[in-house]
């Protein structure tokens, strides 16, 4: 594989840049693997990343329907934290941190991770308090937390609305000063290249028709592009989850939902934080590019458009006006939506099946984008060595059975309130 | 914007309506011995269709009933409604 340097740029811009090996193959789907990955989003290329990579297990195929990175990897808000309160979803997330601060580095490919930090504002004593909570708790576990005042948060964000008589004063804030934003797309290709330079094929336009179980074994998969004899499936399929589950003739806590978001036209520089709105659901930051990029609810019920209803879009922005004025001024440049796998806890399974060789990825809800490394590297280790890792013990599927549910929020299981 | 024909009001605008879930899961029988697979079933477990789907949905700014919708979920046309009582047929 060719590296990516300032040397071989300068190497390539002699022959006008028309000579740069292709970032991953084309190939045609072998009759037989040690290990296939259905889905080529972010969170499939990692998996065949981290198998490779950490497990030597390189005679693995990624069989995407699409184009890899078509789906919700290329479709969130790019925001990367860990502030968690539960410790599965604290511990998981900061091992993530760690893979982020190193991704760039260790893929050879600039994902721009930029650790601007994420403020979550408060809008009455009560919500300090919860955020004092989850701010201690997050500090137990070794994550940054910051809990400002109101003045200390007028400092950062002076944009946001300070003014008297607004329906919610912005009382103060919890902030992780380690979390930001990262390229997404780049997350995609930086691994995909990687993967694919070891040995990984991943062959796209392919689709999943059917699998081969025989004595609660899994034998092989089958595409639209043939058959192929594999033991072990890695399902990583976001909102297509269910499609595929009901071919396994599985049920699963999972619904899929839409969920929006949205740019604005890009403006110059003037916010360099992460904010979400605490009376709400509506969080902002500013790309690179100026944009300002927005988004929030789910538009409530179950959905596998891929595209949005204007009336949430109207509810999530109006909420974002309330928290920061000026954004009535701007005009909006796009407006997308992806389906997210929403499970009934809020929190995403990573875990072995009854099926022999059927590995389960699912129920990432809102979160999915910045879990991306350590989803793909303990997803890896699930495979690899047929157990689950400590980091992922917790996102068993068994815990809808036993009880022991990882509710975050406290939502329950109407996945479609926030 | 999704327009939903209330059986009790006629045609909505979707902002007078708030979703309730999948219409076809069913409470196990009060009084009968339950599995956990079956309450799991209940509480958890969803086939969540890509298609055609029954779900529930209250006029919450109308006439506050609940009603059953018949949608499909890929391209969000509506196809039939029902009174709440009414049987899926």
């Amino acid at each position: 594989m060719q590296k990516y340097s300032v040397f071989n740029l300068i190497k390539n811009a002699f022959s006008n840049h028309e000579n740069w090996d292709l970032a991953w193959k084309d190939p045609t789907p072998k009759k037989e693997y040690d290990v296939v990955i259905i889905g080529g989003g972010g969170h499939g290329l990692a998996t065949a990343y981290y198998l490779a990579k950490e497990h030597n297990i390189t005679n693995v195929a990624i069989i995407e329907k699409g184009w890899i990175g078509g789906g919700n990897v290329g479709r969130n808000t790019t925001i990367i934290r860990s502030n968690y309160m539960h410790d599965d979803n604290a511990l998981f997330s900061e091992f993530g941190m760690d893979l982020w601060r190193k991704m760039s580095q260790d893929l050879n490919y600039n994902v721009m991770f930029s650790p601007r930090g994420i403020i979550n504002l408060a809008h009455s004593d009560a919500q300090m308090n919860v955020y004092a909570r989850r701010g201690n708790s997050m500090r137990l576990n070794g994550i940054d937390a910051i809990l400002l005042n109101r003045d200390q948060v007028k400092e950062i964000i002076p944009m946001a609305d300070f003014s008297d008589n607004v329906r919610f004063p912005i009382f103060g804030g919890l902030m992780q000063p380690s979390a930001g934003t990262a390229r997404h797309d780049a997350v995609a290709w930086g691994y995909a290249r990687q993967a694919d330079s070891m040995g990984v094929d991943i062959i796209q336009n392919c689709e999943v028709t059917g699998f081969d179980v025989s004595g609660g074994k899994i034998k092989g998969v089958r595409t639209s592009r043939g058959d192929i004899k594999v033991k072990k499936i890695g399902l990583c399929v976001a909102g297509s989850t269910n499609i595929l589950a009901e071919k396994l003739n599985m049920r699963l806590p999972i619904e899929t939902h839409l969920l929006q978001a949205c740019v604005s036209e890009p403006v110059k520089p003037i916010l360099d934080r992460v904010v979400t709105f605490g009376a709400g659901h509506f969080y902002i930051s500013q790309s690179d590019k100026g944009e300002m990029v927005m988004g929030g609810d789910l538009d409530g019920y179950n959905s596998y458009a891929q595209r949005g209803n204007l009336p949430t879009l109207q509810h999530v922005l109006t909420e974002g006006i309330a928290m920061m004025p000026f954004l009535s001024k701007l005009k909006m440049l796009r407006t997308w939506g992806g389906i997210m796998d929403m499970s009934m806890d809020g929190s995403p399974i990573i875990d072995k099946t009854h099926i022999e060789g059927l590995y389960l990825n699912c129920g990432w809800c809102y979160g999915g984008f910045k879990a991306t490394p350590a989803s793909g590297w303990t997803f890896a280790h699930t495979i690899a060595q047929d157990r689950v890792h400590e980091l992922n013990a917790g996102y068993n599927l068994n815990r809808f059975n036993t009880g022991h549910l990882l509710d975050e929020k406290g939502l329950g299981t109407k996945t479609w309130i926030s | 914007m999704l327009h939903i024909k209330c059986p009790h009001c006629g045609m909505r605008s979707q902002n007078e309506f708030s979703y309730g879930g999948d219409a076809t899961v069913k409470r196990p029988e009060l009084g009968k011995e339950i599995s956990d697979q079956e309450w799991n079933d209940f509480v958890y477990n969803r086939k969540s269709l890509r298609g055609k789907h029954w779900e529930l949905w209250q006029h919450i700014s109308g006439c506050r009933q609940w009603i059953k919708v018949e949608r499909d979920t890929a391209s969000h046309e509506i196809f039939k409604t029902l009174k709440a009582d009414q049987e899926i047929s």
